[in-house]
């Protein structure tokens, strides 16, 4: 293994995986969670994966941040809503 | 040592994603985090596949047999698991909102003390 | 358990996991190594079906009973999120309030949202040539005609998409992939077994016998899904409240 690509896509992504699970409010997760699809989406590109890389892509960077953040928004709303009726 | 570099990646994401589940203080918190385990397995199963020096598995533009070609195998098994994968996270998350409906909170602290 | 205990038991646990995965690797065959004995045998297969995509042929082809399974589980989960997230009797609908899009929002969201839309058309029907298929080609359709919410506002995703539509083309996507896989019985062969269509020309679009059929039944699955999924993830966080004094 002496492609440097491989090497630095594998950091890559173990910073960004760390990073998303150190970052503890939700809706700020959302989005280092997008990043984190991409960079695993590179690294399948990088692993000659593309089939897995163009479903990570989609996935991972747009769909489950975006489900994340629905999610984050209804139970802020809810809490929002308690609030004012208390 | 760098013949496992990529499988000691998928063990640093797995853990991650382990402690973060454990030490949340927010349920959708910990299901991205289990997102972040999920994706382990991922960089798993296809680093068993790389070979090195070789292409992606499609044949539409490479002529068979003229260059080694990855595993399509883990590939196939990691592909229908992103997908599938989501859905499963989004039936977590509709669990999340219907137990912010029911108790009013998504602190699985405050949800074990409410129970006791 | 207090939070203290738990950390305890994370720490333990983890540390002889930790141990254990990291004891693993080593007898993991090495990374880039040049044997793959499953692979090679699928690559073979692959070709003499005149799959391109060897990938496709293994999802739909040579493993179309797993994929089932998978579609299984995604069916499952929609179903589950769909009871859980209905509108309860406590619950009311209140209209969102149509906000001001900024206009080069609108544009960009207007010009992009065909682009996307016929982008993920031709990921799913390319499936068994070129990296791509149902799956994927599902996913970028159904998300990019959430565009619109961006664009425009909810009322006009709510009139593109009515979502009985998509409920009933969800249920009729899997029951395709099932009587697809009953026409293989009912050919002499076996249940998905890839026998029933003439293999075609490799590199067409018509090529790789059943290997299309069930991918475009997957991507119609995917698609629908998708669609239904943030359909009433988008309602909750939209339009249902509780109902206030009550």
């Amino acid at each position: 293994m002496d492609d440097p690509l491989i090497v630095v896509a594998l950091l890559l992504v173990a910073a960004c995986a760390t990073a998303a699970v150190a970052v503890r409010d939700p809706e700020r997760q959302a989005l280092v969670l997008a990043v984190l699809g991409t960079a695993l989406a590179v690294l399948f590109t990088v692993l000659q994966a593309p089939d897995v890389g163009l479903s990570q892509l989609a996935v991972g960077s747009a769909l489950t941040p975006l489900l994340l953040m629905l999610s984050v928004r209804k139970v802020r709303r809810r809490e929002r809503g308690k609030g004012r009726t208390r | 040592m760098m013949s496992v570099l990529p499988y000691l990646v998928a063990v640093w994401i797995f853990l991650t994603g382990c402690y973060g589940i454990v030490t949340s203080r927010n349920l959708i918190h910990a299901v991205g985090c289990l997102a972040v385990c999920q994706s382990a397995t991922y960089v798993l199963l296809l680093a068993v596949g790389y070979r090195d020096g070789g292409t992606a598995p499609v044949f539409s533009d490479v002529e068979p047999g003229s260059r080694p070609v990855v595993d399509p195998v883990v590939q196939a098994l990691a592909l229908t698991d992103v997908v599938v994968g989501a859905t499963v996270t989004a039936l977590l998350l509709a669990l999340v909102i219907q137990v912010s409906k029911r108790h009013g909170t998504v602190d699985p602290d405050e949800l074990s003390e409410l129970r006791g | 358990m207090t939070r203290r205990v738990r950390r305890w038991v994370l720490a333990v646990g983890g540390a002889g996991l930790a141990a254990l995965l990291v004891a693993a690797c080593p007898a993991l065959p090495p990374f880039g190594g040049a044997t793959h004995p499953y692979g090679d045998r699928v690559v073979h297969e692959s070709l003499a079906r005149q799959t391109a995509n060897t990938i496709a042929s293994v999802n739909f082809d040579q493993r179309a009973f797993d994929t089932l399974g998978e579609l299984g589980i995604l069916f499952a989960s929609v179903i589950g999120t769909v009871v859980l997230l209905r509108q309860t009797r406590d619950e009311r609908r209140a209209a969102p309030e149509p906000a001001a899009v900024s206009l080069p929002v609108r544009r960009y969201a207007l010009i992009v949202l065909p682009v996307a839309l016929l982008t993920g058309l031709y990921v799913v029907a390319h499936g068994q040539l070129s990296p791509g298929g149902g799956f994927q080609g599902g996913v970028v359709a159904a998300t990019a005609l959430h565009l619109l919410y961006l664009g425009a506002d909810y009322r006009a995703l709510e009139n593109v998409r009515p979502i009985g539509l998509y409920e009933v083309g969800d249920a009729l996507a899997a029951s395709g992939y099932l009587v697809t896989g009953f026409a293989g019985l009912l050919g002499g062969t076996a249940f998905l077994a890839n026998t029933l269509l003439p293999y075609g020309t490799f590199n067409t679009l018509a090529s790789g016998g059943t290997v299309p059929l069930l991918n475009a039944a997957i991507g119609m699955e995917v698609a629908c899904a998708v669609v239904v999924l943030l359909a009433r993830f988008l309602d909750q966080a939209v339009e249902i409240e509780k109902e206030s004094g009550s």
